[in-house]
């Protein structure tokens, strides 16, 4: 094999010139510049206070996902999903999850989807929380953060209680859970929606009508909604504009489609509507959950997957005392699966968009190709093109409130 | 908001475009067909500006790369219509030692990055594509890693060497 | 109001009126409270720092209120996430730019080793291309643990002699990373 790659070296970011009379300052913002939350190198074209042009590079944490992914079983690549938006990883497991059930054409039961659905608006709600905070912060407001922080922390003592990790959680299997749901479990998300609504209502008091929040992000970054389905934007900021497209509604996956809630949009696609957007979304994904709960009471108790032996691991005591178990297991874990030689699409509604998971089976032990369509990515590509003409300040909280995450958007 | 039938779909098109759509077929669903490079811009520009269809919405482009048929390099187009709540899926092949194919980015804006992630990671040649460089790559890196026949792990390392392992 | 905590004086000879102890220690006792942290935060690491230094688990307990992003003035540089080999130059960078005494904490199994990420993209590990003195496990660690490495680094400031960073010894380990 060709050593086909070079050895470190430094890179080089890429100027343009097309200011000869060097009239213009150059300003070199970023990969690691505090202002950006993230590994994002823009090469800005200033005119004083006012960008002129910018180009982005992206690619500094590039990790080759899909390369790994053919490379990983079908139950391996969850971890995989784990750490493309950190912020709600929830939501990328069980996407990945129902993309490898539709392949499959396995059925779960309600009640699973309706345990997925809590754990996939408490990710979005987390999501959300962190997005809104540091717009606060960089809007100069740290209080807010502080305030939402706390909260998310609860919300990660829910998904410790479920699955045992914070962060990346590598939830449930294919076919539904790993474990059930446990009493402390439903006490703390009761808990949860009791006691976070006070807290987003001051939270919003602090900032919905805020003279100087308004003034700083009303107007700015306000994108028309042909620009922004032309860009292929999806998700909150694609809302804003106000497009109403939500995967949730337009192509419903884990009986999202027994929910009663309301898909927000904004007007302008200003920060400010993406601001009251996401906020107005927690809203409604407390909704959500608060009738999940309800739902869930009247299902049979104690089902927390579907009964699809060939793909769902057994767990480890029957794999020791069971033979049927264990040969399951074996099955399972060597690839030994039957599965279609076909290929499928499959989208949720991630915290940042449409999150879709394009899988293309050869029946053999990995996919043969697995491709991410990331809305990071793919929202971030306006970025550049959009800032010209704006403040600097401007583009930063235009950043901020884009909720680019690095690892989905270089996966 | 009606949706439109994949059955419909298919008849509008092979009326257009007759042979140069080829291998249809309808997994999950989603209705997936093969085109030629030659047609591919007319037909992106077709579904999407087609007052009854209306792909306005480009929502993803990859390459899909089969190393053992003659025509090794597919690119293959999501297309979503948010008028009727339809999706579809174009592929087009191309042989790798002429992979090139005229660019969407004269359709959508979109296209400019998922295109340039597709020829970073699968070489493909975006013809007409306004800055077609490696995106998430290092620059200076000279082949496209996602092709088959490149490992995952950097040949480079020493550490994994068996004669650390007493092999 | 909570009770405060002081810290324990350095051993030392102590009189009436005057108190005798090693210029080592007294400057190891103030910095070691004092460290500056440059968070150097890529990925998922970088979100679990940011839960550290929230309200919950309140980072600037000890002694690093002011997360510096800027490498002058910062003690601490604090590599929490995947390190792409082309974000490598980047660190080093980064690193060469901190002014000494600087240390280095590698948390998570990316910046520690590569973590899952065994591919041609990734640095398998931050200390192939600067010295680590603290790294912490986890995929990504808890706040607890980025905690503990942080005491830890805090215990080796206290520890450090003030002539290390002058010493041959120091000149040759930085040589060795290709940094004079």
């Amino acid at each position: 094999m060709s050593n086909f790659i070079t050895e470190i070296t430094p890179n080089r970011p890429v100027y343009t010139d097309n200011d000869p009379q060097g009239e213009l300052t150059t300003l070199n913002l970023g990969p690691t510049h505090p202002a950006t939350h993230g590994v994002f190198q823009n090469v800005l074209q200033m005119d004083g206070e006012r960008i002129v042009s910018g180009v982005s590079t992206i690619g500094y944490i590039h990790r080759a996902f899909e390369k790994i992914a053919e490379h990983r079983p079908f139950y391996q690549i969850t971890t995989l999903t784990d750490r493309l938006n950190y912020c709600s990883s929830p939501i990328n497991n069980m996407g990945w999850h129902m993309t490898v059930e539709k392949l499959l054409d396995i059925k779960t039961p309600k009640r699973v989807d309706y345990m997925r659905v809590i754990v996939m608006e408490l990710s979005r709600i987390a999501d959300h929380l962190i997005c809104n905070g540091i717009l606060g912060v960089d809007t100069g407001a740290f209080s807010g953060f502080l305030y939402l922080m706390e909260e998310r922390e609860h919300i990660y003592e829910i998904f410790e209680e479920v699955c045992g990790a914070r962060l990346t959680t590598n939830i449930g299997r294919i076919g539904g859970f790993e474990r059930d749901f446990n009493e402390i479990t439903f006490q703390k998300i009761k808990k949860f929606i009791k006691n976070f609504p006070p807290i987003l209502k001051e939270f919003e008091a602090l900032f919905n009508r805020n003279r100087i929040f308004i003034e700083r992000t009303s107007g700015v970054g306000a994108v028309s909604p042909e620009v922004a389905m032309g860009y292929s934007w999806s998700g909150p900021i694609l809302r804003a504009t106000g497009v109403d497209y939500d995967v949730r509604v337009n192509e419903p996956y884990a009986s999202y489609e027994d929910f009663d809630f309301e898909i927000p949009v904004g007007t302008t696609g200003d920060v400010y509507d993406r601001f009251i957007l996401r906020n107005e979304e927690m809203w409604q994904s407390l909704r959500i959950i608060e009738q999940a709960l309800e739902k869930i009471e009247k299902e049979p108790k104690g089902v927390f997957h579907a009964d699809v032996p060939e793909f769902y691991l057994p767990p480890k005591e029957q794999v020791y005392n069971n033979m049927e178990a264990l040969i399951y297991h074996f099955k399972i874990v060597m690839g030994e699966v039957e599965t279609p030689k076909t290929e499928v699409y499959h989208a949720v509604e991630g915290g940042n968009g449409e999150l879709g998971f394009y899988l293309v089976n050869d029946g053999g032990r990995t996919p043969y190709r697995l491709h991410f369509r990331r809305p990071s990515f793919i929202n971030y590509q306006m970025y550049a093109p959009m800032s010209g003409g704006m403040l600097l300040s401007d583009a930063i909280i235009n950043m901020s409130s884009l909720n680019i995450i690095a690892g989905e958007l270089d996966a | 908001m009606g949706k439109i039938s994949n059955q419909h779909l298919i008849e509008k098109l092979t009326a257009k475009y007759g042979e140069q759509i080829s291998a249809i077929s309808e997994p999950y669903g989603l209705l997936t067909f093969e085109a030629t490079r030659t047609v591919i811009s007319d037909l992106l520009a077709f579904l999407k500006n087609d007052e009854e269809l209306k792909f306005n919405y480009l929502t993803d482009i990859t390459a899909i790369h089969y190393p053992e048929k003659e025509n090794a390099l597919g690119v293959i187009y999501h297309l979503h219509s948010f008028y009727n709540n339809v999706r579809i899926r174009i592929k087009v092949f191309l042989p790798v030692s002429d992979p090139t194919i005229p660019t969407a980015t004269l359709l959508w804006d979109g296209a400019n990055w998922m295109e340039r992630e597709t020829f970073d990671f699968f070489g493909i040649q975006f013809t007409g594509h306004p800055d077609l460089r490696r995106i998430l790559n290092v620059d200076d890196m000279t082949v496209f890693p996602m092709r088959r026949e490149y490992p995952l792990e950097d040949p480079n390392r020493v550490d994994k060497k068996d004669y650390f392992f007493g092999r | 109001m909570s009770e405060i905590n002081i810290v324990e004086a350095p051993a030392g000879v102590e009189g009436s009126g005057f108190f005798a102890t090693s210029l080592d220690k007294v400057i190891g006792l103030a910095r070691s409270h004092s460290l500056w942290p440059l968070p150097f935060a890529t990925s998922c690491c970088g979100i679990e720092f940011m839960a550290t230094m929230g309200s919950h688990y309140d980072f600037s307990r000890f002694g690093s209120e002011r997360p510096s992003f800027s490498p002058r003035q910062a003690d601490l540089l604090m590599v929490m996430g995947t390190i792409a080999k082309k974000m490598a130059p980047v660190l080093k960078q980064v690193y060469i730019q901190m002014a000494e005494p600087r240390w280095v904490i590698s948390v998570g199994a990316c910046a520690s080793s590569g973590g899952i990420f065994d591919t041609y993209s990734v640095l398998q590990g931050i200390d192939e291309i600067i010295p680590v003195d603290v790294y912490v496990p986890g995929c990504p660690p808890r706040p607890e643990a980025i905690i503990d490495g942080f005491n830890k680094i805090q215990e080796l400031v206290k520890n450090e002699s003030l002539r290390r960073r002058n010493s041959p010894e120091y000149a040759q380990l930085l040589a060795k990373y290709g940094i004079q």
